[in-house]
């Protein structure tokens, strides 16, 4: 029994190689999803100290959006455009309604506005575009479908295409974004705000005008994963669950360090998958990827209270 | 006193110029507390002007109000020889007042040489796109902001640490790298706020040494706060004195020295 846990496991990821990376690369590709939305979670938390709740209906309502554009009759691509546009105006939107009032109040204030937003959103979302699921357009935005088979070791590795498409436009967003925040101006301003806000002020830097940005870079990443996400399962409000497996993912990777975030992100993904399939199926009845990250988190905090990479805590005393 | 629009002559035979920024009967209350009460006094071009008195007189909050982080409750604030409507920090900022913090205010997860950088957004005129996508002007802008913040490093002899994140930095240096941010906007007017607060003998040196080199070579008007009388005798050319919100004194160093009203402000005579 022991060993049938413990070994046989192991065993049969070396015996099965091809079917080892298969497992490993469907796992991946769910990772570089949480770990962007994950992203958007950090960006928002770095520049304002604020948990944003609506992180995961910010995918969803962008993914409606695009859908429903699309169903009017607008082209894939300008679609697209018109989403982002969308996605700035409820950026300016919750700054200017939400945050500016909220200046200096504590965060559990803010973190209850987040829980405000995504409320209002549902509702927006379901009055404009009903509450049925949806099918993403990807054909009309190219993305690719088919798979390529591979035959490592004589064994067979699917990799479908529009499983490899995510994983590229999701690591040319996070290298441009990390481009962008570490060697422009903007970006500067961005990371400045965060550490602190008064010497930020004092360099000119203006809060409003930075929020609106941070908010709207994390609508652009909403839109990729929604695009990225709705393509595989289906655009529907049952999107936002994935928004809630960003949480481990922060638990792990710390609130505060963008490369956590996508660390995180690709870890759980990874072993959630691994798990399931080698522990979670043949002993305890499948399903387990509901609920093994969070477990996993958990185990993590015990042994590190601020995450794998986040700031250590030193408490004068 | 002196005219507004002439200049004077100091006694190392510098030569100031008119009055950049004037601060007409400033009055600040919090609640019933009055932090500064009726206060009026100019900053003139190229000099250095020492704002002193004990614990609690009000010259943080008189630089808080320069700085535009306070909105005084009553008087007006003249820069450039026209009143300042009210005003954001940030705009402030951007019309060329620059700053450091007595409790240091540095962006501490930052390298020293991305915190000097963020001194340059007042100068930042690329939007946000043309940045996001690294072209044109904002590529421009990037070689030359790091250009003059590279000789603002090399000014205040912090190269050796350009690439170390200032969380890590002791103390002195902090305040040297904060100093710098403030330089790299090449500001107009520029606030030190108790800027040898918490230094050794060597590190005040240092400091001082800084401020006037930094007043020659820039021209930069500098108006600074501070408690270490010696120091302050030795830098500015004019000083205002204030104790409990109100000016007690206004004038070179040697003139503030032999007035009656700030001995006993210094010496503790009681007030009744």
């Amino acid at each position: 029994m022991l060993y049938d846990f413990l070994i046989q496991p192991f065993v049969d990821m070396a015996t099965a190689p091809d079917f080892f990376l298969q497992v490993l690369w469907e796992g991946l590709v769910s990772g570089v999803l949480y770990a962007l939305i994950a992203l958007g979670f950090v960006l928002i938390f770095r520049s304002s100290r604020i948990f944003n709740f609506a992180q995961g209906i910010m995918v969803v309502f962008a993914a409606l959006t695009l859908v429903g554009l699309h169903a009017m009759g607008v082209p894939a691509w300008i679609a697209v455009a018109l989403t982002l546009a969308v996605m700035f105006v409820l950026a300016v939107t919750i700054e200017r309604v939400v945050l500016r009032p909220l200046v200096g109040q504590p965060d559990i204030i803010l973190f209850m506005a987040t829980i405000g937003i995504t409320l209002f959103l549902i509702g927006l979302g379901e009055t404009i575009f009903g509450g049925e699921n949806k099918v993403m357009i990807s054909e009309e935005l190219g993305i690719p479908t088919g798979d390529t088979v591979l035959e490592p070791w004589g064994g067979l590795l699917i990799l479908q295409h529009l499983d490899i498409t995510v994983v590229v436009v999701a690591t040319l967003l996070v290298a441009g974004l990390l481009a962008f925040l570490n060697y422009t101006q903007m970006g500067r301003a961005i990371r400045a705000l965060g550490d602190d806000h008064q010497a930020a002020l004092s360099v000119g830097i203006s809060l409003q005008t930075i929020w609106v940005l941070v908010w709207f870079i994390a609508g652009i990443i909403a839109l990729v994963t929604g695009i990225a996400w709705g393509a595989r399962a289906g655009v529907s409000f049952a999107l936002e669950v994935i928004a809630y497996k960003a949480l481990p993912v922060l638990m792990l990777g710390g609130l505060e360090s963008i490369t956590g975030a996508i660390v995180g992100g690709l870890m759980i993904g990874m072993l959630e998958k691994l798990f399931e399939i080698y522990w979670g199926q043949p002993f305890l009845g499948g399903n387990t990827e509901t609920w093994f990250a969070f477990v996993l988190a958990l185990i993590v905090l015990l042994f590190r209270p601020q995450g794998l990479f986040g700031e250590r805590i030193i408490e004068r005393v | 006193m002196l005219d507004s629009s002439e200049g004077y002559t100091t006694a190392d035979g510098r030569q100031i110029g008119g009055v950049l920024m004037e601060m007409k009967n400033i009055t600040l209350r919090f609640g019933g507390v009055v932090a500064i009460n009726d206060i009026s006094f100019d900053i003139r071009e190229g000099e250095i002007r020492a704002i002193i008195g004990p614990n609690g007189a009000g010259k943080s909050s008189m630089l808080n109000v320069i700085s535009g982080f306070y909105t005084p409750s009553e008087g007006e604030v003249f820069y450039k020889g026209s009143k300042r409507p009210q005003m954001k920090p940030f705009e402030v900022a951007r019309m060329g007042v620059a700053r450091t913090f007595q409790n240091i205010a540095l962006f501490e997860g930052m390298t020293v040489l991305d915190n000097v950088m963020t001194g340059r957004l007042t100068h930042m005129h690329s939007g946000v796109f043309s940045q996001a996508l690294w072209f044109g002007r904002a590529r421009d802008e990037e070689m030359d902001n790091r250009e003059k913040v590279e000789r603002v490093i090399d000014f205040l002899e912090i190269q050796n640490i350009r690439k170390t994140p200032v969380g890590r930095l002791p103390y002195g240096l902090k305040k040297r790298v904060e100093l710098a941010r403030a330089l790299a906007a090449e500001p107009s007017l520029l606030l030190l706020d108790e800027p040898m607060a918490g230094m050794n003998v060597e590190e005040k040196e240092d400091m001082s040494r800084f401020i006037l080199d930094v007043n020659d070579e820039f021209g930069t008007t500098i108006a600074l706060i501070e408690h270490d009388m010696g120091v302050v005798m030795d830098l500015s050319d004019r000083v205002v004195v204030m104790d409990y919100g109100k000016k007690i004194g206004d004038g070179t160093p040697d003139e503030v020295r032999g007035n009656q009203d700030v001995i006993d402000a210094y010496l503790g005579v009681s007030h009744d």
